[in-house]
């Protein structure tokens, strides 16, 4: 089962059908069992039954993830595959070491893969949409995949299945949460 | 919250707005006229009647005029919001956007400008399962206009029910167009929805076609007891 993260401002909120249903969608029309549960809802028993892990992101306005960062200090030691989108991957760069760093920027732009990796193939330039004010900066452990110094559209853990990518694959890349989820299955 | 709705009457702004009824509190529904008929940004058929389909709901509506040209329209939406946000007090924006990026990514700019929330409840959502829940929810939606091959004039002013979605489905698998007509495909008016007080009765409405174009003008219509 995949756990589905609400990081959103609250349960249930409007914002959801925008950052939680889209991937959502995406593990139903694979086939994929998964779960949703927002973040101030987690469980030690929800997140050790879990497969692995994908961390939505949120609205522009919406910054109270990254005030909550203790609700997720779980992340440093789970050994399962987690994908953090948008905020989500903000929320892994602050648990591991890193900052969240004000980075706005909004619409599609051209992204460099830089390193080749199961989650995101071979290194080519794709188009992606941003949508956030805040980018990270590479937390120790953690390897650039996209992008650059200063400007991190991906990364990932050097030794353990922990990405996490800036932009939102929900739309124009959704094959990125799909092969997430295919990356659960070998 | 307190939301404004950016509302044409289409079936994509009333569906966002009943999502936003659900969690938040709508306070006005926030109509940009265009005088452009290829508005890149704003619904146009039958815009002139949303004031109808506000009155059905019950919630006020703000009109804000527009010429429709490129640019100088994002700058009309955004003082159309920035007097939502004096005249309602609105802390965030709703959008009926699927998705169009074009759209979308200029109405998050707005509203970070003008410090609002912005939100899209059905952004990316699956176009068949939505005109099902559409119709399983209730809302009767008609087609107002057609602009592309291969919709013929027996679509205009159709309503969108099951054999029709059946239809638009064989459509989108043969000619790959976007079934709700996102990208500009259709156009849809509400006449009817579980968030609607009274029912819209179009009473006059003339209809024109040619060449794959086509539209229903709305000429006189009423609200009536549901």
């Amino acid at each position: 089962m995949i756990l589905v993260v609400d990081l959103c401002f609250k349960p249930r909120s409007l914002s959801r059908y925008e950052f939680v249903d889209p991937i959502a969608a995406v593990m139903r029309r694979s086939g994929s069992e998964y779960e949703i549960v927002h973040s101030t809802e987690m469980t030690p028993d929800l997140i050790y039954s879990s497969d692995g892990i994908i961390l939505c992101g949120t609205a522009l306005k919406d910054d109270l993830y990254a005030r909550r960062i203790d609700l997720f200090s779980w992340i440093r030691d789970l050994d399962k595959p987690i994908l953090g989108i948008c905020a989500g991957m903000q929320v892994i760069a602050a648990v591991f070491g890193g900052a969240i760093v004000p980075q706005p920027k909004i619409g599609l732009e051209r992204i460099e893969i830089i390193k080749e990796t199961p989650l995101l193939g071979l290194p080519r330039e794709i188009e992606g949409y941003h949508l956030h004010n805040f980018g990270v900066t590479l937390p120790l452990g953690f390897e650039i995949v996209a992008g650059r110094p200063g400007e991190v559209e991906a990364f990932q853990h050097a030794e353990r299945p922990i990405y996490g990518i800036i932009f939102h694959p929900e739309v124009r890349n959704r094959w990125i949460v799909e092969r997430f989820d295919a990356l659960l299955l070998e | 919250m307190l939301l404004g709705v950016l509302f044409s009457g289409g079936k994509d702004s009333v569906y966002a707005c009943r999502r936003a009824m659900e969690t938040d509190s709508v306070s006005c529904l926030i109509t940009v006229v265009s005088e452009n008929p290829d508005s890149y940004m704003f619904h146009t058929p039958n815009v002139g009647w949303a004031k109808l389909i506000a009155g059905a709901i019950g919630i006020p509506q703000l009109t804000w005029p527009t010429l429709g040209e490129e640019g100088a329209e994002l700058a009309d939406l955004s003082d159309a919001m920035a007097g939502a946000v004096d005249l309602y007090g609105i802390e965030g924006v709703v959008t009926g956007a699927i998705e169009s990026v074009y759209q979308a990514a200029r109405v998050q700019r707005i509203c970070r400008d003008l410090d609002l929330w912005c939100y899209n409840p059905l952004w990316q959502i699956d176009q068949l399962e939505y005109l099902r829940l559409l119709v399983s929810e209730g809302f009767v939606v008609i087609i107002t206009g057609v602009f592309a091959y291969p919709f013929d004039g027996s679509w205009i002013g159709a309503r969108i029910d099951g054999p029709l979605i059946e239809k638009l489905e064989a459509l989108r698998d043969r000619y790959a167009i976007n079934p709700s007509g996102e990208g500009g495909e259709i156009e849809t008016f509400v006449l009817d929805g579980p968030i609607f007080r009274k029912r819209i009765e179009i009473l006059r409405a003339e209809k024109t076609y040619d060449n794959y174009r086509g539209r229903l003008s709305i000429e006189e219509a009423r609200l009536v007891e549901r």
